[in-house]
């Protein structure tokens, strides 16, 4: 069976010094073990020393468990969690740009409205919508949206925080 | 430059002097000339031996670290200087050999502009060290040489690059040299849970036909002594990897010698039969499992390793522990109780009978024979390198080792041309020692150059070309299993070794007939005005048995030449 069957996406949080060649040590491992990472979140942490990576990425999940493991041998990793299973709080926002003069004005921001959009900037031509939730909520919007025409769509790939006393 | 500050490169030789560097192997160029100069300006004690070679320093510095356990300095310029390094930092990564990298660089305001010899070196060398460092001042020096000697010797060992671009080499450094390190990510699980230790102690109790497995990490680990005492008490027979030849003596009653691939025959029948395999410092290299999914499959595994990526990566433990192994073991020991495996040690001594080691001493000469009656000539105390093939399974085979640092051997790249260099940078490192280089006439072509550093030092190395004219270990593997096409092993054209060493002022010996091979090998022994080559031509066609082809199964080990024609190998090389 390839990992294509049986894989699953998984979302890691990585807790690394903020130094330059860091990324290109990650970015390594799940290219050797044929993981493709959909989406990557790079901040800096509370102390500017250290970085938090949020990595989104498909494969299966014994694969997984070595590439965590390989990444905790890296010398600039500090630690690193699979949330995959986990009831983070997971957020992603998004920007859309639709088509849309003033005949669809109103039903165009009837529909933002339903999923708390945001229009951070309106022309005669185009909106842009911001919309923030979970990956599923952006998805749904994008599918709802999408009976107008959708110039650009940029999303920011998701960000995900334990709760109560969990550590990230 | 202010009053207390030193150039770059005077305090890395100074950072290098607090680190306890002997040796720095290495070749010069524009980059690094201000770390050069500082060997001069510093009047450093440290060594430094130019090398023919990048690519002779790195193994050099490699065989340094297998023979003494302490790392050494590898000191390259930028560009080529440095992506000749390459196999080397390789071999020394996948055996885990401490060694540390310095490389020059571009000035770095040039980085990434294309500048003459620039070659990324740090993204370059990413998958293959342990750890590296791009230069980013003079100041960081001291506390970059401290954390990349930390990160190399401890846990589990590896090379470290530091790239240090030529105005950092050659501007001033102000800095303290005994700067702290600062490593929150480093972290080493060298302490054994008791709790794991106490389950592997009952397994152990409960066990009938106990096994241990040792490796490399046993060695890095200094656990020989605890080993011993642990398989002495309780009775429990050992095998070993090709790199973890020496960590228990391979004449001991309780020794099997090497397993896998070319292993020995009752070694790899222990594996099959044992009901509980307790692996110390291996990590169940593809050359040992046969098929992964079908290996001791009835059988308790454990599995101590410092490295926690290692468990589970080709075999699944019953009960892993993740700790260093000395720590493990002196602290297993005191739990373990006397085990009764009379009768399994019988039945495996009965394989020893059966199936031994041998080969035929009349007829041609025999890589076998030469191997040997050097291990009888020298009552096998040598330090023994050798190079990658056939003549490094039978001299694994052979020569059997009885002490740690005693065996270097390219196990994990398995690099041919590592074998001469290697030998010569062990001799560097314990040079009042017997140094037995085994070679073949392919590997031994691909960094002869290095004979010239071997005789410039006058280095006390025997250097063993067991010349069969080809590429013999693919040239077996062309015989058995593709009906004996032979295709890019001939190796037609060989220069005559002898007159080649002569040429370095090196002594050369001939042998061709197995009658000689006593007397030629005495000579070569006594001869100590420095290294000496001996040129053997042996018979061509020969093949290592017992072998378990590739991706088999170890069941179906052929213990001797097949007689059926044999299915292509489904497993990798």
């Amino acid at each position: 069976m390839s990992n294509l069957n049986k894989s699953t996406t998984h979302t890691l949080s990585v807790y690394v010094a903020n130094k330059p060649g860091v990324l290109a040590r990650i970015a390594q491992l799940f290219s050797r073990r044929g993981f493709n990472i959909e989406s990557l979140v790079v901040s800096p942490g509370i102390d500017g020393k250290f970085s938090r990576m949020t990595i989104s990425c498909t494969g299966e999940a014994e694969g997984l468990d070595q590439i965590i493991k390989q990444l905790l041998k890296l010398i600039d990793v500090l630690h690193c969690i699979d949330h995959t299973y986990d009831q983070s709080v997971t957020k992603e926002m998004g920007l859309i740009k639709i088509e849309v003069n003033s005949s669809g004005r109103s039903e165009a921001l009837q529909i933002a409205e339903h999923y708390g959009c945001k229009t951070v900037d309106l022309t005669p031509e185009s909106m842009i919508l911001q919309v923030v939730g979970n990956p599923e909520k952006i998805d749904a919007f994008e599918e709802m949206i999408a009976k107008f025409k959708i110039i650009e769509l940029v999303r920011t790939g998701k960000v995900v925080m334990s709760r109560g006393s969990d550590i990230t | 430059m202010a009053n207390n500050a030193m150039e770059g490169g005077q305090a890395i030789i100074r950072c290098l002097e607090n680190e306890g560097v002997e040796y720095i192997f290495g070749y010069s160029g524009g980059s690094v000339i201000p770390i050069f100069d500082a060997l001069v300006t510093t009047q450093t004690k440290i060594n430094f031996i130019l090398t023919r070679h990048e690519q002779g320093a790195a193994h050099m510095a490699d065989g340094y670290a297998r023979a003494t356990g302490k790392p050494a300095v590898v000191l390259i310029t930028s560009g080529p200087g440095a992506t000749n390094t390459l196999t080397g930092i390789m071999t020394a990564h996948m055996d885990s050999v401490p060694m540390i990298i310095l490389s020059g660089q571009s000035v770095s305001w040039m980085l990434g502009k294309d500048a003459f010899q620039e070659a990324d070196i740090f993204g370059i060398t990413m998958p293959i060290v342990k750890h590296s460092y791009l230069l980013k001042s003079s100041n960081e020096i001291p506390r970059v040489i401290r954390e990349a000697f930390h990160i190399s010797t401890t846990g589990r060992p590896g090379p470290v690059l530091i790239d240090i671009p030529k105005d950092f080499s050659a501007g001033p450094c102000t800095e303290d040299l005994h700067a702290k390190m600062d490593l929150p990510g480093y972290k080493i699980n060298s302490t054994p849970n008791k709790d794991t230790l106490l389950e592997i102690a009952e397994a152990l109790g409960k066990s009938k036909r106990p096994l241990i497995l040792a490796g490399h990490g046993v060695m890095i680990s200094g656990a020989e002594n605890a080993l011993r005492a642990l398989a002495e008490k309780c009775r429990i027979p050992v095998t070993n990897t090709l790199l973890g030849k020496g960590v228990f003596p391979e004449t001991h009653k309780l020794s099997l010698g090497m397993l896998g691939m070319h292993g020995t025959a009752y070694a790899n029948k222990a594996v099959c039969e044992c009901d509980l395999l307790l692996n110390v410092g291996s990590r169940f290299d593809d050359r040992i499992l046969g098929q992964p999914a079908k290996f001791c499959k009835d059988a308790t595994i454990i599995h101590i390793d410092i490295d926690a990526a290692e468990i589970g990566k080709m075999i699944q433990p019953q009960i892993a522990c993740v700790a260093d192994a000395r720590l493990a073991l002196e602290e297993l020991i005191k739990h373990v109780p006397i085990l009764e495996t009379k009768e399994w040690c019988k039945h495996l001594d009965g394989y020893k009978v059966k199936y031994p080691l041998k080969f035929k001493r009349q007829g041609s000469l025999k890589m076998q024979h030469i191997i040997d009656e050097f291990y009888k000539l020298s009552g096998g105390k040598a330090c023994v390198t050798t190079d990658v093939g056939q003549h490094q399974m039978w001299a694994a085979q052979f020569y059997r080792t009885d002490h740690r640092l005693n065996w270097l051997s390219s196990g994990g790249a398995g690099t041919m041309g590592f074998g001469l260099p290697a030998c010569i940078g062990a001799a560097f490192g314990r040079p009042k020692d017997l140094h037995i280089c085994f070679v073949g006439d392919g590997g031994f072509q691909m960094t002869f150059f290095e004979l010239a550093t071997a005789a410039l030092y006058k280095l006390p190395i025997k250097i063993v070309v067991l010349n069969n004219h080809y590429l013999g270990m693919v040239r077996q593997w062309q015989e058995l299993f593709y009906e004996d096409r032979k295709s890019g092993v001939d190796l037609e054209g060989n220069p005559d070794f002898v007159k080649l060493a002569e040429a370095f002022g090196i002594k050369g010996f001939n042998l061709r007939r197995p009658g000689d091979v006593k007397r030629v090998l005495k000579n070569a022994l006594e001869y100590n005005d420095g290294p000496c080559l001996i040129n053997c031509e042996v018979e061509k066609t020969e093949n290592v048995f017992p072998m378990i082809p590739a991706g088999a199964v170890i069941e179906d080990m052929l213990i001797e030449p097949p007689a059926r024609k044999m299915e292509k190998p489904t497993g990798s090389t």
